[in-house]
């Protein structure tokens, strides 16, 4: 579990995607508990203006977006996913003015298929804000390496 | 931050939801059929090499759509706040304009169920729907 090189590029996943800087979205490292991603507060990302609390659909950017790098992580080389399914729970809303953390892990692999786990929080991953479930459709261009997982 | 609150229909809702505006969402009204437009724009870009629309960009449109169509009839003193989601993607969106519309299922005292469905050339080829529950009131 040590390919360090692809996961040195992992920042760039984030940084190089144009919706993700736009909203502001930040890499916050990887663990064994999965793909950290930031979100800093910001008023254009407001989805209640009664409350300032931070629109479902910039939550729902990140998690997906998580989701997805959390299969790289697991997958340890690229190769093109798309997301299939996206299932979010929004728990209670984010706190206005403060950072949003997602934390998201692949838990089962296969060939073809990556499923993935991932919460947003602010303050702590035991009060989440949000969950998701998603699943990953992973492309094969050419069915060179890999054949173990089937 | 805004003293009034009452979310008075569908134009109001996205002149009024600052991520609205982000995405530079749209809509048109036909009698009472909504119809929501998410204009292409560079920043919504998920994927540069082939390029796609990102799937948080669609999410995010379809969530707001949902919205949008649950306040053509019903007058909101809080926006509807989503309980759960549910996306499912069918194809990579194009980097062109994407277009949505919404039905309401049912309206409950405390939830509404809403589904949505996406679509950029062709109307019968969705590019992705959602599923979701509302907290209403």
């Amino acid at each position: 579990m040590s390919h360090a090189p692809f996961r040195e590029g992992f920042d760039l996943l984030v940084e190089n995607i144009p919706y993700m800087k736009s909203i502001g979205a930040r890499y916050a490292g990887r663990s064994d508990d999965g793909i950290k991603l930031c979100l800093p507060y910001r008023e254009d990302l407001i989805g209640d203006p009664a409350t300032g609390v931070i629109a479902g659909g910039a939550v729902t950017a990140l998690l997906d977006h998580a989701c997805g790098m959390a299969v790289w992580d697991e997958l340890n080389e690229y190769k093109p996913i798309a997301t299939m399914d996206l299932r979010i729970d929004y728990m209670r809303p984010a706190q206005p003015q403060r950072d949003l953390f997602i934390l998201a892990k692949c838990y089962k692999l296969t060939r073809s298929v990556g499923f993935v786990r991932g919460f947003a929080y602010d303050d702590s991953l035991s009060d989440p804000v949000a969950a998701a479930q998603a699943a990953f459709i992973i492309s094969h261009p050419c069915l060179k390496n890999r054949e173990a997982h089937a | 931050m805004i003293a009034d609150l009452m979310i008075s229909g569908p134009e109001d809702l996205f002149r009024r939801v600052p991520f609205a505006q982000f995405l530079n969402l749209r809509m048109e009204m036909a009698g009472n059929e909504l119809t929501t437009v998410m204009p292409f724009a560079p920043h919504l870009i998920g994927n540069p090499l082939l390029p796609a629309l990102h799937g948080g960009t669609i999410g995010a449109f379809l969530e707001l759509t949902a919205t949008a169509q649950l306040s053509v009839f019903e007058t909101f003193e809080q926006i509807p706040k989503p309980v759960n989601v549910s996306v499912q993607y069918l194809r990579s969106g194009k980097p062109i304009d994407t277009y949505a519309r919404a039905r309401i299922n049912r309206v409950g005292r405390t939830i509404a169920n809403v589904e949505a469905w996406a679509w950029q050339e062709l109307r019968e080829q969705p590019i992705a729907t959602l599923q979701a529950h509302f907290l209403i009131g």
